[in-house]
């Protein structure tokens, strides 16, 4: 898994990148009670809302940490926002997407590089 | 304004200490929720009780050799009939019959009138009435009180373990009693929907107060995210977003705060706009809204089958009662009757409002023992 300063995380299988936020993220928002995701096809550039998920009191952008095409949306959200509180780095996942330019992911952060930009928060 | 700069209520300490997450608001540092979150708040307060800071607020007493006429100078509610012992809902009117503030004000005793105003409106509140009515009335503004809302089906059992006399108590009552060890002013109100009191003590004493009510286990700290959810879902307007000063009572659906006596009279500010709507309707009126998809937040426009934009949301959200999400917002009249079927705009995409009746959740205000 890598990770950005926006606390949305990617896992890398191929060329295909599924994209979540962090349970640091799902924390900061609390309860999730809808979760919009993009549609299959939709090309994204690194730093584009990607999906938005929103807590009873507000709405927050999910941003692209890389580059690409839908080409899976995670539907089972629809009926079960709660998943990203529950599971945010398994089943609260939100779209696959076919990258565009593999070096990108290597610009993110690791496990190890992350939880310490936690701890300067 | 940067957080060195807010103000913090008498109760900031066990705020920290019991977990809470401290937002801006009203220029205080204020809990928007504890450790729960606001969906179990919501709930909890729902099924039995919520005790919330509303520090924030301003509390004043208007004092004088007649405070009851000076205050209907200012706003369109019959106070000079008012009781002793009851609340009114009223709101301060701009001279082109807009709301300046919304607010609660109550004789508890013989002195005077007690006023609750919005914490973010307070300072201009205060000024004005000193403008149109300081001749008339001392405002002495109550600096040295907390105040605490105790909301839901339990707060009744809570409280009257403490002071039974607040069981004998309906809906809008106000009084003056000891409580706690001491003098505490006493309403059986609240902005929640829910039955419940709001009690303003001494500052000194307002960390233990809140402390021995938070012992009782049916009373758990509840925020401000949690507090403006049960809000909308009771269909109450919040200041500065469903209400501000272009916005008159008759188009924010509070002619009930408009006595008879006073709009036959004319004799309040705006009274010619206000007589005017009241007779012929107005030209846009807030409306409950039942939402199809993602909510519909502040600032969503709100169009027609045709896809024209007719009004706006002024405040939405998720309902964590009713499991869907609600709004609040204005469109014109022949388009506010309930069952009629509008959009929505939410990020560009447009979904099903339907214009419902509010309370979206029924309340449960106490008015008869």
């Amino acid at each position: 898994m890598r990770f950005t300063k926006d606390h949305e995380w990617i896992s890398v299988d191929g060329d295909i990148a599924t994209v979540g936020i962090t349970a640091y993220a799902a924390d900061q928002l609390g309860d999730v009670v809808f979760v919009e995701v993009p549609d299959v096809g939709k090309t994204v550039k690194k730093g584009d809302s990607l999906a938005v998920v929103e807590s009873v009191k507000a709405a927050s952008d999910v941003y692209a940490p890389i580059s690409g095409e839908v080409v899976e949306s995670n539907g089972e959200l629809s009926g079960a926002p709660e998943t990203v509180n529950a599971a945010p780095e398994a089943g609260g996942w939100f779209a696959k997407v076919k990258l565009a330019d593999t070096s990108e992911v290597d610009a993110l952060m690791d496990r190890a590089a992350y939880e310490a930009f936690l701890g300067t928060l | 304004m940067s957080e060195a700069d807010l103000k913090k209520t008498p109760l900031y300490d066990a705020h920290v200490a019991a977990g809470a997450r401290m937002v801006p608001f009203a220029g205080y540092s204020m809990p928007v929720q504890y450790k729960d979150g606001v969906l179990k708040e919501h709930l909890w307060t729902r099924e039995h009780a919520g005790l919330f800071d509303v520090s924030h607020m301003g509390q004043a007493r208007l004092r004088g050799v007649a405070p009851l006429a000076a205050f209907e100078e200012i706003t369109p509610g019959d106070y000079i009939g008012l009781k002793p012992g009851k609340q009114r809902y009223s709101m301060l009117l701009n001279k082109k019959g807009g709301i300046i503030d919304d607010l609660m004000a109550a004789r508890p005793d013989d002195d005077g009138l007690f006023v609750v105003v919005n914490g973010a409106c307070k300072d201009g509140d205060y000024a004005h009435m000193e403008s149109e009515i300081g001749g008339q009335v001392k405002i002495e503004r109550l600096e040295d009180r907390a105040l605490l809302a105790l909301q839901g089906p339990e707060a009744v059992a809570v409280l009257s373990a403490h002071a039974p006399a607040v069981a004998q108590m309906v809906f809008m009552d106000a009084t003056v009693m000891e409580m706690f060890g001491v003098t505490a002013i006493v309403s059986r109100s609240g902005y929640t929907g829910e039955d419940g009191y709001e009690i303003s003590v001494p500052a000194a004493d307002a960390e233990r107060i809140w402390n021995t009510l938070l012992q009782d286990e049916r009373v758990r700290p509840i925020g401000l995210g949690a507090r403006d959810s049960l809000r909308l879902e009771a269909g109450l307007p919040l200041y500065g977003h469903d209400l501000d000063e272009t916005t008159s009572p008759v188009e924010g659906g509070l002619n009930f705060a408009l006595s008879k006596k006073r709009r036959e009279a004319g004799d309040f500010p705006g009274a010619a706009r206000i007589q005017k709507e009241l007779a012929e309707g107005p030209s846009r009126i807030r409306v409950g809204l039942k939402v199809e998809g993602a909510p519909a937040r502040e600032g969503a426009e709100i169009a027609d089958a045709d896809g024209k934009v007719v009004g706006v949301i002024t405040s939405g959200g998720f309902s964590p009662t009713l499991g869907y999400p609600i709004a609040l917002g204005f469109v014109p009249p022949a388009l506010a009757e309930v069952g009629i079927r509008l959009n929505v705009i939410v990020r560009g995409r447009t979904q099903v409002a339907e214009v419902v009746p509010t309370p979206f959740v029924p309340n449960r205000y106490v008015r008869k023992i």
